[in-house]
């Protein structure tokens, strides 16, 4: 397609942010979103494992593409994203105890996480060459980020806020969503173009 | 603190045996729905191309394959070499060639767009274009589809080639809406720029790609 | 072998409803959100997409139950995943075989149904412990309630945001359509507001039983 790496980097992030625009990562997005502490190391970690995804879907889509096994890519992408997660989740208990205890129940589910298999599967649709994957998987885990982020301060400011029972919890959290992401279709344009 | 209960834990034999079962009940599933539906598929994607085809080069009966390289032009069969460009080959029911079509795709606002076009040969032009795949905005992008104005910037797309043959005398171009002086140029769609620009860019990027190849070559279409 | 207790209360009519109303994975359990912000912009897509659904956690279900007394608990989840990504796989091609355009549409939602929390969920918390009948009506009745979730909101967005119901125009040549609502921004409220409907009626009937 010709797209400049910035250009895909700031799709990803912004114009076509993976959770605002595009849907991905919605179960963490509205699980993990309630306080900033959880919602930033998440953010990082999911970032890292769709880096880290990125890369081992592109090497294995050129070996099943040589040896012509395209039927077998769904099952080898998410067995190379469930074993990501596992080695994030022992490096991480190795080297942060504390946070690991932090992220319970959540560093698994990142293995779920719609987000990853979906730079993966984007990626390998639109025919992105390595240099360009690298673009989008960062560009989606600092987007995956953002929207975490802005989320979760939103939220705790929201807790203060008096807001009608019959409207509290996920019916806001969504009603939340959907203003980020009218706001976000305001970047529309942004580095894309000539 | 109770003294730790022993632990149940699976010998490793049993479970690379339940794994390798579970493996092969699921290569079997697969494989067999692969080919199973290989041919309906190959089949549905035919239909796809040829009515894209037809579509966009009225008259026409019957679409060949063929595949431009730096070598010349010949049938396409299974995969695009490298360096090759994909085109089809369209002739009315008399075996007359009606006209060339090629696949263009560019980035729009959500993501790609993909039309079909289809180039004469005789007047080096292009003379229609049919979107084969899109998802942008409805009311907006969508226009592409259906805005008469803009439809009509394809009927008549200058796609020259150079005299040295390596590319387009004049790159396609996208304009701003009502600003379109030649013949190259295309007026995008008040309103729905970005998508305008994605047509505008992947028609460029095709023509420049394949006509080179095909121009010095396409008396060899004709029956 | 197995260290799981069965629950074995038998099949009842609650196993098959459950997901239909109590636990409905859309509009109560608020499971499997992608594919439904994501894929219902029109009731078509929406009805297409629950049924792909529908068959993948119905299969899946099946096999596990079948399978739950052989599969040692550490690999367990690796297992289930693999199964899922068989049937998503299955999925993916017979779409492609029976409409191309559908298939478009959908997009690489389809593939995503793998990591669709709600079949993960129930292979999981359903299937691994309950005999293989018990756990297809089950996986019916949750394949179901998302269907209907689906539709409910693909409904919605299509009549809100293009004025048609399947494709049949409703509302005939002049009308407005509300656009935002076939857009992302416009799925985040949609849902939001069934969302908002059902805990209404909820504390409703919550009230309504207290005071009866």
């Amino acid at each position: 397609m010709g797209e400049s790496l910035s250009q895909i980097f700031i799709g990803a992030l912004l114009t076509n942010n993976f959770v605002l625009a595009m849907f991905l990562g919605l179960c963490p997005f509205l699980g993990v979103s309630g306080r900033l502490g959880t919602a930033l190391p998440m953010g990082l970690a999911t970032g890292f494992v769709m880096l880290v995804a990125s890369i081992c879907a592109y090497a294995l889509n050129l070996v099943l593409s040589a040896f012509h096994l395209d039927f077998l890519r769904l099952i080898s992408y998410i067995v190379v994203i469930a074993s990501s997660v596992q080695l994030v989740e022992m490096v991480m208990k190795k080297y942060s105890p504390t946070l690991f205890r932090a992220m319970g129940i959540y560093l698994p589910l990142i293995t779920t996480n719609c987000a990853i298999l979906g730079v993966a599967l984007f990626q390998t649709a639109r025919d992105y060459d390595f240099p360009q994957s690298l673009a989008f998987s960062t560009g989606a885990g600092a987007g995956f980020t953002l929207a975490l982020v802005l989320m979760a301060s939103l939220r705790e400011r929201l807790q203060l806020a008096n807001v009608p029972t019959v409207v509290q919890g996920t019916a806001l959290s969504l009603i939340l969503a959907g203003l980020l992401s009218l706001t976000f279709m305001g970047f529309a344009g942004l580095g894309g173009g000539e | 603190m109770n003294s730790p209960v022993p632990v149940h834990t699976t010998p490793s034999n049993k479970m690379i045996l339940t794994m390798g079962l579970v493996a092969s009940i699921c290569g079997v599933l697969i494989v067999g729905a692969y080919e199973s539906t290989q041919e309906a598929i190959a089949h549905n994607k035919r239909i796809m191309v040829e009515r894209a085809v037809f579509k966009v080069l009225p008259g026409a009966a019957k679409v060949s394959e063929y595949v431009a390289t730096a070598g010349g032009i010949q049938p396409l069969t299974g995969n695009v070499p490298e360096g090759g460009v994909k085109f089809y080959a369209a002739y009315d029911a008399a075996g007359a060639l009606k006209g060339i079509a090629a696949e263009a795709a560019g980035k729009g606002y959500a993501d790609i767009v993909r039309v079909l076009y289809g180039y004469d040969a005789k007047c080096q032009c292009i003379i229609g274009i049919g979107v084969v795949s899109m998802r942008e905005t409805p009311g907006i992008g969508d226009k592409i589809i259906t805005d008469k104005d803009f439809l009509k910037n394809f009927e008549a797309l200058d796609v020259r080639i150079n005299a040295e043959m390596s590319a387009l005398t004049n790159a396609v171009k996208v304009v701003k809406h009502g600003s379109k002086q030649n013949a190259w140029e295309i007026d995008a769609i008040a309103g729905a720029t970005i998508t305008s620009k994605a047509v505008g860019r992947g028609i460029n990027e095709s023509a420049q790609k394949l006509l080179p190849l095909l121009v010095p070559h396409v008396k060899e279409l004709l029956p | 072998m197995s260290l799981k207790k069965e629950t074995d209360d038998g099949i009842t009519f609650d196993t098959f409803m459950e997901g239909i109303w109590r636990q409905n994975p859309v509009f109560v359990m608020v499971l499997g959100m992608c594919p439904t912000l994501a894929v219902t912009v029109s009731a078509v897509n929406a009805l297409s997409m629950g049924i792909a659904t529908l068959f993948v956690l119905v299969s899946s279900c099946l096999l596990v139950s079948l399978i739950r007394n052989l599969v040692p608990k550490e690999v367990r989840i690796a297992t289930y995943i693999v199964i899922i990504a068989t049937f998503v796989t299955l999925v993916d091609y017979i779409i492609q075989a029976v409409s191309l355009s559908l298939y478009e549409a959908l997009g690489a939602f389809i593939q995503l149904i793998v990591v669709n929390c709600i079949v993960l969920g129930r292979a999981e918390a359903h299937a691994s412990r309950n005999p293989p009948l018990k756990a297809v009506l089950n996986a019916l009745g949750m394949g179901i309630g998302f269907t209907i979730g689906l539709l409910a909101l693909g409904a919605t967005r299509e009549i809100l945001g293009a004025g048609k119901l399947f494709g049949f125009s409703l509302f005939g040549d002049h009308f407005q359509p509300w656009v935002v609502m076939v857009l992302p921004p416009g799925g985040f409220f949609v849902l939001g507001a069934w969302l908002l409907l059902f805990s209404f009626m909820r504390s409703r009937s919550e009230k309504g039983a207290q005071h009866g």
